[in-house]
C-alpha cells in the first residue's frame, strides 16, 4: 500500500493508505481531523472542501494518492490560536450557520473565493456556492457571511 | 427580565458557533469507540418480493468479516412500533401490520433492511454484503395512491385490506353539507401535495456499544430524540430496561423531521453489538439515504369551498388521500390526520368544515415528519383554495380573506382547536406594505415590457406547534406523553447547568436557553450552559420538532428557574434574618423588600452547598426540575407575499422576492428567529419550485441522488423580507408559540399563487408543484391550445 506525505494545518503528516482511500478518508479516519465531513458520496454537497494548494477541493473526490506532496489546509486549521480567522468570525457574526455539518465546506470554499474577490456581489456569491448545499440557513445570512469576511479579510487570507 | 446585553431579545451570537466553526462540533460519525467494527446494511433492490432462504456463507467468509445477521437471527426481538393510532370513521382501529427490523419473510420496498454485515472495515462490511444471495420473488408493487386503491391492487399486506391504513374524519360533515345546501358559490379544487426527501446534510448514523460488565447498551445516534428511542428501542424492541440503555444524541446535522423516527437501523445496531460484544458503527451513505430517511408529504386532496353572496366562508369539505409508505414509522399516522385535518378553519370564521382522510401503504419509503408535517400539506390546500374562490367571485385576493379572518380569542374552531390569541390584520397589513403590494401592477407592466410576466402571490396561514397537551393527544390516539422536562443545577460557585430534554439540530438551544437562565437568574450568559441529548443526563425528554422547544421545552426550565428562586428566597431569608415572603430577586440578588441588605445568587448556591447556617428542615443544594404540559397547542400565524417572474418562451420562474410578516409570538433571539425563517423558507420554496420525489411504477425510486432529487441551492433564491408582529401565546409564560416550520407551511401556497397570477393573462388557471420549467412551459402550451 502507497504512503503519502502531505503538510496538513501546516504539519507534516504521513500514512499508509489504500490506492483508493478517499483523502477525506485519510483526514477523518487516519488523522482525526473529523471537521471535514462527509454529507454525500457524490461531490454534490460540498461538505468536504478543503484547500488543496490553496484551492478549494472537494475532499470526498480526491484521493489521499493525489494530494500527495502537496499542502492541504482543513477548518481545523483556519484559525489563528483562538482568534477565528476572519471568514469564521463573519459566519458567527452573521448567523450563517445552523447545524453546522455543512458549515466547514462553505467557510472553506468561501475563503477560496474571497482570495481572488476582496468584494464580492451577493450574485456572485450565490453563483460560486452552486457547490455548497446548505439545509438549514436557506443561504441568506451565508451569502451575508461571505461577503462581510471577504470584505474582512481585504482581498487575502 | 432584565433585558440586558445577552437577555431575553437580544440577538446574541451562539454559544454553538466556536465548535461548529472551528471542525471541532461531535456528529455521530465523529465517534470512534475502541474496538468497534462496521456495520454495513444490505438493501433491498426490489420494492416488493417474497424472501427465501438468505445465503451468507460466503460473505461470512469474506476477509475481515465477523458475522452476518438476517431476519431470521432477528426472530423474536420486537417489531418497530408506531407511536400513535387513529380511530377509523367506523369506530374501528387502523390497520397496524407488524415491521421486523430486518425483513423476514417479504421485503416491502426499495431500501427496506435485509441483513447486516459486520467487519473489521466499512469497506470490507460493504464488499462482502455482494456476496450475500438473497432467493426471492418479486411480487407486483404499489407505488403511488393511484395503484394502492386500484381494484384488485396487489396487497402490501394482507391484514390491510385494499391496501388502506386508515379512514379517518373529523368535523360536522352534516353541518358541512347543510353549509353547501345554502351556499351562492361552491369552488372546489383538486391539489396534490408533492412527495418531499428531506435531505438533512448529515446522513444517518449510529454506534452500538454493549458492556457485558454492566450490561448495559449504549446507543449513539442521529436523533432530534434521544429518549423517544430509548423508549421505543428499549420497551418495544429489544425489551431491555430504560437503567440498561443509554441513548446519546451528540451534535445532529439537521432533522427536519427525518430524525424522529425510531429507526430500524437503531434496534438492528444495537441488537448486533450485544451479540457480538463490541462495538458496531453504522454510518449511512447518501444514496442509501434517499432510500431509507423518511420520506415527507405524499398527499391527494379535493376540496370545496362554500361561499355567501358576499364572499364570506360557509362551509369547507376536504377528502384527502395520503401515502403512509411501506410501514408506519414512528408519528406517521399523526400527520396526515392530527396535524392536517385540524388546521383547516385556517385563520378564517368558516363556521362548518369537515376533512376526511383515507391513508394508504405502498411499497415506498415510510412516510413521516417533515418539516411542518401536516400543516403545510393543509395550508397549501387551503390558501390555493381561497385564491381560486376569489378569481371566481371576481373579488379581490386580499379582501376575500379579510372579510373572513378570526378576530376575536380565544376562538373554537369546528375542527377541535381553540386559538388562544392573533393578529391576522396586523401581519397581513405589515406584509403588504413591506412587499409593496399595492405597487405592484407598475412592476408587472414593467416586466411584460421586458417580456416578462410577472405574478404576485399570498398566503395567510396559522399553524398549531408547541406539541402538545398529553391528555388531549392521548384521547386522540398518541401512545405517549408530549410534556417537556427541564432541569437548572445553580453549582456552589453560582455558574449554572442547564438540562433539557428537547434536542437541537441546529436551533441554537445552548443559546436560546441559556438567555432565558441568564436573564432570570441575573448570572453571566457566560456561566451558563445547557446540556442535551444523553438520556444518562437528562431526566426525560420529548425531543424537538412540531415548533416545540422553545413553548414547551422553554417553559419546563422556566419552571424549573422558578423554583431554584422560590428555594434561594428560603436560603436568603434565613440569612438574613428576614421572612422568605420579605424576600425579592432581581438581577441576580435576594433582598429584603424596602432594604438594601441581600445576598447574591452566588452566595445564595453556596450556602446550599455548604449548609452550615441553614433553615432547618430545607434539603442542601440548588437544583430543581419541572416537567411541563401544555395546557393548549401554540398558533403562530403570518402572511407570506412572492413575487415572481415567468420567461413565457421557457417556462423557467424566478422567485423575485419573498415577504414575511410572522407573528411567532415571544422572541428570545432575535437572530436565530429570523435564521429559522429563512430555513424554513427555502425549504418551502424547495418543494413549491423544485423538489420532488418519484417513483417508477414497480417502485423504483426515481429521484435517488442529488442529480435528479432538485435541492435549493444559494443561486435559487432571494434574499428574504422578513417582519414581526407579536402578539403573545396566552398559555405558556414565556408567550412563546414557535418559528422552526413557519416558512415551510406558509410559502408554498404564496408562490405557487404568485405563479398562477403571472400566468393567468396567458390562459393558465392552475399549477402544481414543483412549477419546473418544463411544467409551466407545458401549462403555457396547454393553455395556447
Amino acid at each position: 500500500m502507497p504512503t503519502v506525505t502531505m503538510t496538513v494545518n501546516g504539519m507534516e503528516r504521513s500514512g499508509t493508505v489504500e490506492g483508493r482511500t478517499l483523502l477525506v478518508d485519510f483526514l477523518r479516519e487516519h488523522l482525526g481531523l473529523t471537521g471535514t465531513h462527509v454529507g454525500c458520496d457524490t461531490s454534490q454537497c460540498g461538505a468536504c472542501v478543503v484547500h488543496v494548494n490553496g484551492t478549494s477541493v472537494k475532499s470526498c473526490t480526491s484521493l489521499a494518492v493525489q494530494a500527495d506532496g502537496a499542502d492541504v489546509t482543513t477548518i481545523e486549521g483556519l484559525a489563528n490560536g483562538a482568534d477565528l480567522h476572519p471568514m469564521q468570525e463573519a459566519f458567527r457574526e452573521h448567523h450563517g450557520l445552523q447545524c453546522g455539518f455543512c458549515t466547514p465546506g462553505m467557510v472553506m470554499s468561501a475563503v477560496d473565493l474571497a482570495n481572488q474577490d476582496s468584494d464580492p456581489s451577493e450574485h456572485d456569491v450565490r453563483e460560486w456556492l452552486e457547490g455548497n448545499l446548505c439545509r438549514c440557513t436557506g443561504y441568506h445570512n451565508i451569502v451575508k457571511a461571505v461577503q462581510a469576511g471577504a470584505r474582512a479579510m481585504g482581498g487575502g487570507s | 427580565m432584565s433585558g440586558n446585553g445577552t437577555g431575553i431579545g437580544a440577538s446574541v451570537k451562539r454559544k454553538e458557533d466556536a465548535r461548529f466553526l472551528t471542525g471541532r462540533g461531535r456528529y455521530t460519525d465523529d465517534i470512534n469507540l475502541p474496538g468497534q467494527l462496521y456495520g454495513y446494511i444490505l438493501r433491498s433492490g426490489m420494492a416488493h418480493a417474497r424472501i427465501g432462504a438468505v445465503h451468507t456463507d460466503a460473505a461470512k467468509a469474506a476477509p475481515g468479516v465477523h458475522a452476518v445477521f438476517t431476519g431470521k437471527d432477528m426472530e423474536g426481538v420486537g417489531g418497530i412500533p408506531t407511536g400513535w393510532e387513529i380511530t377509523n370513521k367506523d369506530g374501528s382501529k387502523m390497520a397496524e401490520p407488524a415491521h421486523p427490523a430486518l425483513a423476514t419473510d417479504k421485503v416491502r420496498y426499495v431500501g427496506d433492511c435485509v441483513a447486516i454485515v459486520v467487519a473489521e472495515t466499512a469497506e470490507q462490511a460493504k464488499s462482502a454484503a455482494n456476496l450475500i444471495d438473497v432467493e426471492r420473488e418479486e411480487l407486483p408493487a404499489v407505488a403511488s395512491i393511484e395503484a394502492a386503491e386500484a381494484d384488485g391492487a396487489p396487497l402490501v399486506f394482507d391484514e390491510a385490506p385494499g391496501n388502506v391504513c386508515y379512514d379517518w374524519e373529523v368535523g360536522d360533515r352534516a353541518a358541512t353539507d347543510a353549509a353547501f345546501d345554502a351556499a351562492d358559490h361552491v369552488v372546489s379544487i383538486d391539489v396534490v401535495n408533492n412527495r418531499l426527501i428531506p435531505n438533512a446534510i448529515e446522513p444517518r448514523a449510529a454506534i452500538a456499544n454493549y458492556d457485558p460488565a454492566t450490561g448495559e447498551y449504549t446507543l449513539y445516534t442521529t436523533s432530534q430524540n434521544p429518549h423517544l428511542v430509548r423508549l421505543l428501542l428499549g420497551a418495544f424492541v429489544l425489551q431491555l430496561p430504560e437503567h440498561k440503555l443509554r441513548i446519546v444524541a451528540p451534535d445532529v446535522g439537521g432533522g427536519f423531521g427525518s430524525k424522529i423516527p425510531h429507526y430500524a437501523e437503531e434496534a438492528i445496531l444495537t441488537w448486533t453489538a450485544g451479540q457480538l460484544g463490541r462495538p458496531v458503527k453504522w454510518t449511512c451513505e447518501r444514496l442509501d439515504a434517499f432510500k431509507s430517511d423518511t420520506h415527507g408529504r405524499d398527499h391527494i386532496s379535493t376540496a370545496k369551498l362554500a361561499l355567501d353572496a358576499d364572499g364570506h366562508f360557509l362551509g369547507l369539505h376536504v377528502s384527502t388521500k395520503a401515502n403512509l409508505g411501506a410501514y408506519l414509522s414512528t408519528f406517521a399516522t399523526c400527520v396526515p390526520t392530527y396535524l392536517y385535518g385540524i388546521l383547516f378553519a385556517g385563520p378564517y370564521t368558516t363556521p362548518a368544515v369537515y376533512c376526511e382522510v383515507k391513508s394508504f401503504f405502498t411499497n415506498t419509503v415510510p412516510v413521516d415528519a417533515l418539516r411542518g408535517a401536516g400543516r403545510p400539506e393543509a395550508t397549501y390546500l387551503l390558501e390555493r383554495l381561497v385564491d381560486k374562490a376569489a378569481v371566481q367571485l371576481g373579488m379581490d385576493r386580499v379582501e376575500i380573506r379579510r372579510k373572513n379572518f378570526i378576530r376575536e380569542f380565544p376562538y373554537q374552531t369546528p375542527v377541535a382547536l381553540q386559538y388562544d390569541q392573533g393578529d391576522y390584520d396586523a401581519t397581513l397589513d405589515l406584509a403588504l406594505k413591506a412587499a409593496d403590494w399595492a405597487g405592484f401592477e407598475g412592476r408587472r407592466a414593467e416586466a411584460a415590457a421586458r417580456g416578462k410576466c410577472r405574478g404576485i402571490g399570498i398566503s395567510t396561514f396559522i399553524e398549531a406547534c408547541g406539541i402538545a397537551p398529553s391528555a388531549v393527544v392521548g384521547s386522540l390516539g398518541a401512545r405517549a406523553g408530549l410534556y417537556e422536562s427541564g432541569s437548572v443545577r445553580v453549582h456552589p460557585t453560582g455558574s449554572v447547568s442547564v438540562f433539557t430534554g428537547t434536542h437541537s439540530h441546529g436551533q441554537g438551544h445552548e443559546t436560546t436557553f441559556a438567555q432565558i437562565v441568564s436573564d432570570m437568574l441575573g448570572v453571566d450568559f457566560d456561566a451558563v450552559d445547557v446540556v442535551h441529548g444523553d438520556s444518562a443526563k437528562i431526566p426525560f425528554g420529548m425531543g424537538t420538532y412540531g415548533s416545540r422547544s422553545l413553548a414547551v421545552g422553554g417553559t419546563a426550565i422556566y419552571l424549573a428557574v422558578e423554583k431554584v428562586i422560590e428555594k434561594g428566597k428560603k436560603i436568603a431569608a434565613h440569612l438574613l434574618e428576614a421572612s422568605a415572603e420579605d424576600i425579592e430577586f432581581e438581577n441576580g440578588s435576594f433582598t429584603v423588600a424596602g432594604t438594601d441588605r441581600s445576598k447574591t445568587l452566588g452566595e445564595v448556591a453556596l450556602t446550599a452547598y455548604v449548609p452550615h447556617n441553614y433553615p432547618e428542615g430545607l434539603e442542601p443544594g440548588l437544583e430543581e426540575t419541572a416537567f411541563y404540559d401544555p395546557l393548549n397547542f401554540t398558533f403562530p400565524a403570518g402572511t407570506h407575499i412572492a413575487e415572481v417572474e415567468v420567461d413565457p418562451e421557457t417556462g423557467e420562474v424566478e422567485l423575485v422576492a419573498v415577504t414575511g410578516a410572522d407573528d411567532v409570538g415571544r422572541i428570545i433571539n432575535p437572530m436565530i428567529v429570523d435564521g429559522q425563517l429563512h430555513g424554513g423558507l427555502a425549504h418551502g420554496i424547495g418543494q413549491a419550485l423544485l423538489e420532488e420525489c418519484r417513483y417508477q411504477e414497480d417502485g423504483q425510486l426515481e429521484t435517488g441522488s442529488y442529480m435528479n432529487y432538485t435541492m435549493p441551492r444559494a443561486a435559487d433564491l432571494p434574499s428574504f423580507n422578513i417582519n414581526h408582529n407579536t402578539t403573545l401565546c396566552t398559555h405558556n409564560p414565556l408567550g412563546a408559540k414557535g418559528v422552526g416550520e413557519v416558512g415551510s407551511i406558509g410559502v408554498p401556497p404564496a408562490v405557487i399563487n404568485a405563479v398562477i397570477d403571472a400566468l393567468r393573462p396567458l390562459g393558465v388557471d392552475d399549477m402544481s408543484m414543483p412549477a419546473t420549467s418544463q411544467r409551466v412551459w407545458q401549462a403555457i402550451q396547454q393553455a395556447n391550445g
